[in-house]
């Protein structure tokens, strides 16, 4: 796994964050995927594959995904995933590593 | 002792793969349990790794919503209190199982039942380093235990009817539905499962194919969710080559001697998932 952005360089944007979401998920399962796809669905992501998304996102971006956030339908798609971390990243008491 | 979370409390024996994952479910159906290893070490990255395994859980949405039981760890097998049900989920050695066992059955009271979750030893091999035979029976958890709801439950000649009844009022309270078969080296699963890994180990090895491509095969064309080696390295490939040991020793059946490639990746410690490298890269591990 790469950790090219490391917390303080990590990509603000939604868009930023799709971009790398889609790229890490190319390399990932080696097929490439659309921001729309339902990953689970399509069998391109894995139950186990899905818990190493939710490491992921949590070490990339620095936020906790916890409670009722943790929930597959949250991982179901490149765009849910963003929506997740800028949501949690907008709420988040903890920036990224400031 | 019914099928009520409250009724039970259980005791798991072994921190390792299938240890945590028996832990995991348990806990997160709300059954105290204490786990024993004989490593602190391992006991403190155990409890880390439930912790992990628990939130695999609620993500994939298979907990059913109670307070979690709680998780306590002990090294001493004469500290786990009033138990139960003892699950033994200890490295897949006979000899290491049937000393532990052994150690075990001593130590609780009578009507304390008594689980081996091993892949392979048939039951009644093991049931005669028990002070108790009739208290002993073989759950087959699979791997995640957490995730997949079916088990195999293997009762051995002399498991009597109240351990029966006791195992399966637990895997009532754990979510679980048991199919209870015959006992046999690897019953039913193991039996047919261990021998394809074995082969497609070695396909991969001739270099028929590509790890990738049997499994791409056994999914796309098979149907199967998880192809071979994928498995093989959520199993962990020194339990398999234990297991696959097991299972030649008692059937002399060559498919099941464990092939090269499997012996070399297990001297290099490619363990699988739980070691990050196995037939796949896992990168860093997740769980």
């Amino acid at each position: 796994m790469t950790a090219e952005n490391t917390s303080g360089a990590a990509p603000v944007t939604a868009e930023d964050i799709e971009q790398a979401l889609l790229g890490f998920l190319t390399e990932k399962i080696k097929s490439p995927v659309a921001a729309d796809q339902d990953l689970f669905a399509s069998g391109l992501v894995s139950s186990m594959f899905a818990m190493q998304l939710v490491v992921h996102l949590e070490t990339e971006y620095g936020i906790a995904i916890i409670g009722p956030e943790l929930k597959l339908d949250n991982f179901r798609t490149v765009q849910a995933m963003t929506s997740l971390v800028m949501r949690l990243r907008n709420g988040s008491p903890l920036p990224a590593d400031a | 002792m019914g099928t009520d979370p409250a009724g039970h409390r259980l005791a798991i024996i072994g921190g390792g793969v299938m240890g945590t994952n028996i832990a995991t479910l348990a806990v997160g159906h709300g059954i105290p349990v204490v786990l024993v290893d004989v490593s602190e070490t391992v006991l403190a990255g155990a409890a880390t790794t439930v912790a992990g395994k628990l939130r695999h859980a609620q993500l994939m949405g298979t907990l059913p919503g109670r307070p979690p039981g709680a998780l306590t760890t002990t090294v001493s097998l004469r500290e786990v209190g009033a138990v139960t049900a003892v699950v033994e989920a200890v490295t897949e050695v006979p000899e290491t199982k049937a000393k532990v066992l052994a150690e075990v059955s001593e130590v609780v009271p009578p009507g304390t039942t008594l689980i081996s979750n091993t892949s392979c030893i048939p039951i009644d091999e093991m049931a005669a380093s028990v002070v108790r035979p009739g208290e002993l029976v073989g759950v087959h958890f699979m791997n995640p235990a957490y995730l997949i709801t079916t088990v195999e439950v293997i009762r051995g000649p002399r498991t009597d009817d109240q351990t029966m009844d006791a195992v399966t009022a637990l895997l009532t309270a754990l979510g679980r539905e048991g199919i209870v078969i015959r006992d046999a080296p690897g019953f039913v699963i193991n039996r047919l499962l261990h021998p394809l890994i074995n082969h497609a180990a070695m396909v991969a090895q001739k270099g028929t194919a590509t790890p990738e491509m049997v499994d791409a095969l056994l999914e796309g064309c098979l149907g199967h969710s998880t192809g071979p080696l994928r498995t093989a390295d959520l199993i962990g490939l020194d339990n398999l080559v234990d297991s696959l040991n097991v299972l030649y020793e008692r059937t002399g059946d060559e498919s099941c001697r464990p092939c090269e490639l499997l012996l070399q990746k297990v001297r290099e410690g490619s363990l699988g998932r739980k070691t990050g490298q196995g037939f796949y890269d896992y990168g860093k591990v997740a769980s």
